[in-house]
């Protein structure tokens, strides 16, 4: 029998049950479309507007070596929003569809670029905490079902440990330095501890989709897992700050071999969900603007691109490939 | 981090292929880049961009910001043809073992070949 005569949705079915990856131009169920543009979009979504917390230092950074390491790495979080919009576009959406969805809010990043970078020290803060509780997620997405979202996904675990390095390296810094340095890394680890363990999301008891991405191998690991993985790496590198972790909770559970910590604020979380964090509105409107900005950019480009092609048919060939 | 942000309440999946959206309209472009002399250029994804030379700029700031190229060819997605994934069995899954060389049984005192 011919591979073309099986049903689709079994071959899909078998196709996930070998772990083989599930490519653009297979048959799909519609549930795992939407589910896979849903959260790519939302991924791309969350790298492109992570960019502003931490681009709110930029002309601030204390030394140029400083300032060049966060250049490059907002720029880092431009190219990882770029890697996904491509994955999230092979199936069938198109980018400007994407733009529209963020911008009208019918689409959303993650909440915890709706926190304000208030110090120095929350750019430290973000690399360490942040960028580790996304490494820890994404680390686990490199064997996401998807195969174009899994390539993306290990580009951007390779690009993303620098992330965490210099974050930490500014906390080291600060804690080595006066009191007051000190105690402004306390206070960063203090605004950013729980919002980082909360973006891992609702617990599995109440988490409705979990279910139906781990059977689709979307998702290979549950909320809760993720979270505590961070949990139980992140202690001892406070520890080694010599920073308090503001939870009176937190104790080390010699039965379990893991952390135990206190109960998360969910309704603080869902109101940011929701739209009311302290910058959800501020974070829009700059992209808005932004996007607004360029278009003037875009239409000369596309005048100028028309123009060429007229002037000269084969101007797109000018550099031949070799 | 998740970014798998949860679903409130009365939130629904937008639909697509009905955007609205009117953008400077850049065509796609698929990106490949040569890791280094002696090797193939291997496809590293694409980007939107109004022709060929901003593509191949925009490819140098979103695939190659870590010494990953050397050299970097795009092409329009609309111009690749591509097999049908449906049509796969017919075209790869027809095996002739006989062209594998494990397929045959040498002496082994013959040595290595």
């Amino acid at each position: 029998m011919a591979l073309t005569e099986i049903d689709p949705q079994e071959r899909f079915d078998a196709l996930i049950d070998h772990g083989a990856k599930i490519e653009p131009r297979d048959w799909m169920p519609d549930g795992y479309r939407q589910t896979m543009i849903r959260q790519i979009a939302q991924h791309a979504h969350s790298e492109v507007i992570g960019q502003q917390p931490e681009g709110n230092w930029l002309t601030r950074a204390p030394t140029l070596r400083r300032k060049a390491i966060l250049i490059a790495k907002v720029q880092d979080e431009a190219g990882h929003g770029l890697y996904l919009y491509s994955a999230a576009e092979t199936l069938g959406v198109s980018r400007d569809e994407l733009n529209e969805l963020l911008h009208t809010g019918r689409q959303k990043y993650s909440s915890i670029f709706n926190y304000p970078t208030l110090t120095w020290a929350d750019i430290g803060a973000v690399g360490w905490l942040v960028d580790g509780a996304a490494i820890t997620n994404q680390v686990m997405l490199t064997r996401t079902s998807f195969g174009p979202y899994s390539r993306a996904m290990v580009k951007i675990c390779k690009e993303e440990s620098f992330h965490q390095r210099q974050g930490y390296e500014i906390m080291l810094a600060l804690v080595n330095g006066t009191e007051s340095q000190k105690a402004m890394a306390q206070d960063a680890l203090d605004r950013w501890w729980w919002p980082s363990i909360s973006m891992f999301g609702p617990p599995d008891a109440e988490s409705t989709h979990t279910e139906q991405s781990q059977k689709w191998k979307i998702k290979l690991e549950t909320n809760d897992e993720l979270r505590q993985k961070f949990v139980d790496m992140t202690v001892p590198q406070a520890e080694y700050l010599g920073l308090k972790m503001p939870d009176p909770d937190l104790a080390w559970n010699e039965e379990r071999g893991h952390y135990d910590f206190g109960d998360i604020d969910w309704d603080d979380f869902w109101e940011v969900v929701k739209g009311n964090g302290p910058c959800n509105r501020e974070r829009i409107a700059h992209k808005v603007k932004a996007w607004d900005d360029g278009a003037w950019v875009r239409e000369a480009a596309m005048a100028h691109a028309h123009k060429q092609r007229l002037a000269e048919p084969s101007a797109d060939a000018s550099r031949k490939a070799e | 981090m998740s970014y798998d942000v949860p679903k409130i309440e009365g939130e629904e999946d937008p639909t697509f292929g009905n955007s609205t959206a009117g953008t400077g309209g850049y065509p796609l472009w698929e990106v490949f880049v040569r890791a280094q002399r002696g090797l193939s250029h291997v496809h590293a994804g694409s980007v939107h961009a109004s022709d060929g030379e901003a593509a191949t700029q925009a490819a140098r700031d979103v695939y190659t910001r870590r010494e990953e190229g050397v050299s970097i060819w795009v092409v329009r997605s609309s111009e690749i043809h591509a097999t049908d994934p449906d049509d796969s069995g017919d075209w790869f899954d027809n095996p002739k073992i006989y062209r594998h060389p494990t397929f045959y049984e040498i002496p082994e005192e013959v040595g290595h070949m």
